[in-house]
Parts: C-alpha cells; sequence; structure tokens
C-alpha cells in the first residue's frame, strides 16, 4: 500500500515519510509483503480491517451510555448481558471477548485497567489511549487508585469506594458513568454529548450540563 | 477440571500462589491473596494452552473475583480490586 | 510468597507519573494492529491473541521497556510466524535486506 493512497475519511493517519524508515518500519513492510505474496492475507483485507477499527470509536459507547440513561429495559439489559444489549444497536461484538457492562453509583466508582497488557473494549470504545497501555498506569491504578484519578484531575469524594477492574481475562468492561445532573428531559444525541471515552474507562466522569 | 464449577457466588477463595508455567493471565500482585467470588463468567479456553498452539481443553470456569484493596501503607483501604481468575488458580480459602 | 514477579506482570508497582500525551495513529501503527487481528482471527488463525502476549512475555527486560508498544506487538507478531512456519527468518530477513538497501539508493 503506497503512502499516496488516497483516503476517504476527514482524518488521515499521521504519514510516516518523515526521514528514512527505521528498522521496524522496514520489518512491518517486509512482513506484510511477504503474508501478501503467500496469500495470508491481502492488502484489501489490510485495509478494511484499519477502517472497520478506525470507525469503532468511543461515541459508539457513548450512544450506548445514553441509552442506559433513558430507557429502564435497556438498562436492564445492559447490566443482564451487555453483548446482547449493544446488538440491539446494531453494534456486533465478537462472541469472545465478553462485555460486562459496570455501573458507577452513589459512593461506587470503577475504573477498569489491564494490569498484564492492554486488554480493552476496543469494539465498542476504539483503540484504548497510550496512557492505559502504559507501564505506569497499568502498575500503579492498583496500588493507588486515588491518586492516579488525580492525574486526570479525577478527585471523588473521601468516602467514595473506588472498585479498581482488572481486565485479566476474556471479560471485557464498559463504565456507565452516573448520569449529570440538570439533564432532565434531554434527548439522547444530546445526553451522548456528555460522555468522554475517559468517563468509560472511569478515569473521568461525564461532563456536567451546560447552562 | 470437571466441568461442575468448584465455587458458587459468595465464596471465599484464596489465589493460589505458585509459579506459573509459561503464559498466566493471575497476576502477581494477587497470588496468594483470599477474595470473594462475586459471579461467574463462563467456561473459557485456558489461555497457557492457547499461548503455545493447544486447543486449550477442557474449557476452564471463568470467577470474577473481589479482593481487598490493601494501599501504600500495607494496610486495606475502603477500595477494591475486581479481577477475573481461571479456576485452576483458585483455591478455597479457609 | 512462593511465585516470583514476571519482567511483564507490573500491577502494584508504583512506576511514576503517567503520560497522558495522545497522537492519532500513524499509518506503520494501524497496519500492524491491522496484521495482529487479522493473523488472530477466526478465518486466518495463525495463532491466538494468548500466543502474542506471550511472545511479549518472552521478551528481555532490555526490549520490554524500551520498545514502543506497537513494535511489541509487531515482533512478536514476526516470532509466532516464524515459529508457526508461515514465514522463514531467512525469507524476512532477506525482505528486510532489500527493503533497506532500496531505501539507502532512494526510490
Amino acid at each position: 500500500m503506497s503512502p499516496h493512497d488516497h483516503h476517504d475519511h476527514d482524518h488521515s493517519p499521521i504519514e510516516d515519510g518523515q526521514g528514512p524508515p527505521g528498522p521496524f518500519q522496514i520489518l512491518e513492510r517486509a512482513v506484510r509483503e511477504l503474508l501478501i505474496e503467500k496469500g495470508v492475507l491481502s492488502a484489501e483485507q489490510i485495509q478494511r480491517q484499519i477502517e472497520n477499527q478506525e470507525g469503532r470509536t468511543p461515541e459508539l459507547g457513548a450512544g450506548v451510555i445514553a441509552r442506559a440513561w433513558t430507557d429502564p429495559a435497556f438498562h436492564a439489559e445492559l447490566m443482564e448481558d451487555a453483548r446482547a444489549a449493544v446488538a440491539k444497536l446494531g453494534i456486533t461484538i465478537p462472541d469472545a471477548p465478553e462485555l460486562i457492562a459496570l455501573e458507577n453509583q452513589d459512593g461506587l466508582h470503577h475504573v477498569v485497567a489491564c494490569t498484564l497488557c492492554s486488554c480493552y473494549p476496543r469494539m465498542l470504545l476504539g483503540v484504548p489511549p497510550a496512557w492505559y497501555k502504559s507501564k505506569a498506569y497499568r502498575a500503579r491504578v492498583v496500588l493507588d487508585p486515588r491518586s492516579v484519578l488525580a492525574e486526570f484531575g479525577l478527585t471523588l469524594p473521601e468516602d467514595t469506594r473506588i472498585r479498581v477492574v482488572d481486565s485479566t481475562a476474556d471479560l471485557r468492561y464498559l463504565v456507565i458513568p452516573r448520569r449529570p445532573t440538570g439533564t432532565e428531559g434531554w434527548d439522547m444525541e444530546r445526553l451522548a454529548g456528555l460522555v468522554t471515552r475517559d468517563s468509560m474507562i472511569g478515569t473521568g466522569l461525564a461532563l456536567p450540563a451546560a447552562e | 477440571m470437571g466441568i461442575e464449577p468448584r465455587f458458587e457466588p459468595g465464596a471465599c477463595v484464596r489465589v493460589a500462589d505458585r509459579q506459573p508455567q509459561g503464559h498466566c493471565r493471575t497476576p502477581f500482585y494477587l497470588r496468594g491473596r483470599n477474595g470473594e467470588v462475586i459471579s461467574l463468567a463462563g467456561r473459557f479456553h485456558d489461555p497457557a494452552q492457547l499461548a503455545q498452539h493447544r486447543p486449550g481443553l477442557p474449557k476452564l470456569t471463568l470467577y470474577r473475583v473481589r479482593f481487598a484493596h490493601i494501599g501504600l501503607d500495607g494496610r486495606t483501604t475502603q477500595n477494591e480490586i475486581m479481577a477475573d481468575i481461571y479456576e485452576d488458580w483458585l483455591e478455597s480459602a479457609p | 510468597m512462593t511465585s516470583t514477579r514476571a519482567m511483564h506482570d507490573i500491577g502494584g508497582l508504583d512506576l511514576g507519573p503517567i503520560d497522558r500525551s495522545e497522537h492519532p495513529r500513524t499509518l506503520h501503527e494501524l497496519r500492524v494492529d491491522a496484521i495482529l487481528i487479522l493473523l488472530t482471527s477466526p478465518a486466518c488463525g495463525a495463532f491466538k491473541v494468548d500466543a502474542l502476549r506471550r511472545a511479549i512475555e518472552e521478551f528481555s527486560q532490555v526490549d520490554y521497556d524500551h520498545l514502543p508498544y506497537y513494535d511489541r506487538w509487531l515482533q512478536a507478531l514476526t516470532n509466532l510466524l516464524i515459529e508457526q512456519h508461515v514465514l522463514s527468518r531467512g525469507e524476512i530477513d532477506a525482505r528486510v535486506a532489500a527493503i533497506t538497501a532500496e531505501a539507502a539508493h532512494g526510490h
């Protein structure tokens, strides 16, 4: 795939064209070319997969949260069988790993991590941010979650219990942030606009209702 | 490892403290810790075997387990850790 | 405790401040990600994602600490493709050499 190919979407990825290719860029090209030549993968498959993954963004998750906030039946199903619930919104998640919704409540705040690598609900939220995959986050969130959240600008009330959820196995987690006050009667689209990626990981809250 | 799960929700369990042989999804910081089974998450192929290109059978029951959080000073805090632990890494806690 | 802490198993260590900067992924990163997803998908089934994780866990401490995230995955998938006899070390080295020579002489 030439770096000069056009992309239809607005945001082109950063081109790698600055300066000579490094050894890993060369290795990637070598492996990719060999896999294509041997028929293991095709260039079209790779491009489709890139587009498929780029199409998964936190907006998908935000829509799920907004519906959970406004539709009690959906909310109940989300807590019972999250994969089936989001499938009804047209979001298909592969069978494994399984998806579980974690509901923040008065006095209980969830934050998700993968201390062993970088497991994340990517088919719902897109790829995780670099900090989620960083050694510092993975190491410290189970050691001192309150100070990690403070680094994200999040100070919870003294008596709030923080539940750190370590994605060690075949389950992936979506945090349902608390619905901001003053949003009664808001439609789902407007509500979804308050749901940040970080609020669905647990390193932030949903945005407050604007004036 | 049988088909029937060894533990029910509410069971007090202890995470095994043994040296992993190869790939392991039971983190070091939880080994030897006591916890409470919150729920059963289904049965999955053994990741240690999948990591070696083996089928990973028989499937293992996966448990969602809650642990007290131990802070920097070595004392438990009001916070909690939850992790997903395969049955072959859990024992009954005394 | 009986068991020891593996190099990648860092939960609970006090590792310092978190770098929260973000950048859009580069084409290189997008490609590495796409290739590993495709190789571990049921349709291709070259190996499982568990094998990829295991391959990373077998890195030296130096490599684990210093290789950027996507290059860890790239190295791991390369190692596994060789382990599973999908590609050979020789043909990868030959292609790397050819591409390197091409880059040195200009396109």
